[in-house]
């Protein structure tokens, strides 16, 4: 032992600068303040996006206001709106340059089983190509709803053995 | 500048094979495919129609002889006077009709698209592929044959189509289409599905 501890007991000098915690528990409070989602806006439903982003409503608060244009930076794709069987391959695609841990919200009718475009070109909803976790209903969805899903998403990822997964070999 | 009414002395002076067309509004005239570019340029340069508003296709349907028109639509943006032009392809199966990019660059897309969804090869196209459905894809969306809730077939990316096992699947309307009831009160005459009997998982029974 290179200097063995001596001071088990309480130790005023280090007061205020250390927490004990469980990891669990750190990493799922960085990763739901943060998290940075993926605009995958495809429809009318990106308008309601930028509404939830922009001041108004301001998704800023729950730490998700970063929104990145590169697939590599983002944590969380936020699927709004419809999904041809054209743009499908591509959705996909981003969703595979994501990083892990990754999230998929589907937001609006559209993104969540086809919506009113039953029809030829459109997938029938986009949990056929990706892991969707949190659906919204909505046509579009109202702002509120979609900081209720952020909102869902985060209690989620808080239960999440989030060190267990980041050890696993 | 002649006037509405004389459009169609001046072209049956120029073109005695046209005919005049049924039509509710704007004056509509039959032409002869290979005279269509022709009948177009006379328009524009002759009477003043001078803007491309639309060119798109009706199939008469399956076994009709001629099965596929294509019409467009001129505007005059000096005298705001309408003409619409039809003309039949002549062969049904593989139908084609001379492009009119030469005239309107406009009408590029336009083409793509009667393309697209008709199959309607436009001859002398510069750049004729799908613009809509995706390169490959194997049918015609609006001919008549093609049915409302679409066929089978394969997602455009065969690497993404392997990965998540998706498809282009059949959407068929689960007891649609949804129609409304005309008169009474609102909430009947909402729109409602008028055969509830079957559902995308139990078949519709025959």
């Amino acid at each position: 032992m290179v200097s063995p501890n001596t001071e088990l007991a309480y130790d005023s000098k280090i007061e205020g600068d250390v927490i004990v915690s469980r990891l669990d528990a750190v990493i799922n409070w960085i990763r739901t303040n943060s998290m940075w989602p993926m605009p995958m806006g495809l429809a009318c439903c990106a308008i309601e996006l930028m509404a939830v982003a922009a001041a108004r409503f301001d998704i800023a608060r729950f730490g998700a206001e970063v929104m990145r244009f590169s697939p590599r930076q983002s944590d969380c794709m936020i699927v709004a709106g419809t999904v041809t069987y054209k743009m499908a391959p591509q959705v996909r695609r981003l969703y595979d340059q994501m990083p892990a841990p990754k999230w998929v919200i589907a937001m609006g009718a559209c993104a969540s089983t086809g919506g009113m475009y039953r029809s030829y070109a459109v997938l029938q909803g986009v949990d056929r190509i990706l892991p969707v976790d949190v659906y919204v209903s909505g046509c579009p969805p109202r702002p509120e709803a979609l900081l209720d899903a952020l909102i869902k998403l985060q209690a989620k990822v808080r239960r999440e053995p989030a060190a267990k997964r980041l050890f696993r070999t | 500048m002649t006037a509405t009414a004389d459009v169609a002395t001046v072209l049956k002076e120029k073109f005695p094979q046209i005919t005049g067309r049924e039509s509710l509004d704007w004056p509509a005239f039959n032409v002869p495919g290979d005279q269509a570019p022709a009948v177009l340029q006379c328009l524009r340069d002759e009477c003043a129609f001078d803007l491309l508003v639309d060119v798109t296709a009706v199939d008469w349907g399956v076994g009709q002889s001629p099965r596929f028109t294509v019409v467009w639509h001129l505007l005059s943006t000096t005298r705001h006077t309408y003409v619409r032009v039809a003309a039949a392809c002549a062969d049904d199966a593989k139908p084609s009709m001379p492009s009119v990019t030469g005239l309107w660059p406009g009408a590029n897309w336009h083409e793509r698209e009667t393309y697209d969804m008709f199959g309607i090869v436009f001859t002398g196209h510069p750049d004729l592929r799908r613009i809509l459905m995706w390169e490959g894809y194997p049918y015609f969306p609006l001919r008549k044959e093609f049915p409302l809730a679409g066929l089978d077939t394969s997602l455009p990316d065969p690497e993404v189509a392997d990965e998540t096992g998706a498809r282009v699947k059949p959407a068929p309307y689960m007891g649609g289409p949804f129609v409304a009831a005309p008169g009474g009160p609102m909430d009947e005459a909402e729109p409602r599905a008028k055969d509830q009997s079957w559902t995308e998982r139990q078949e519709k029974p025959s």
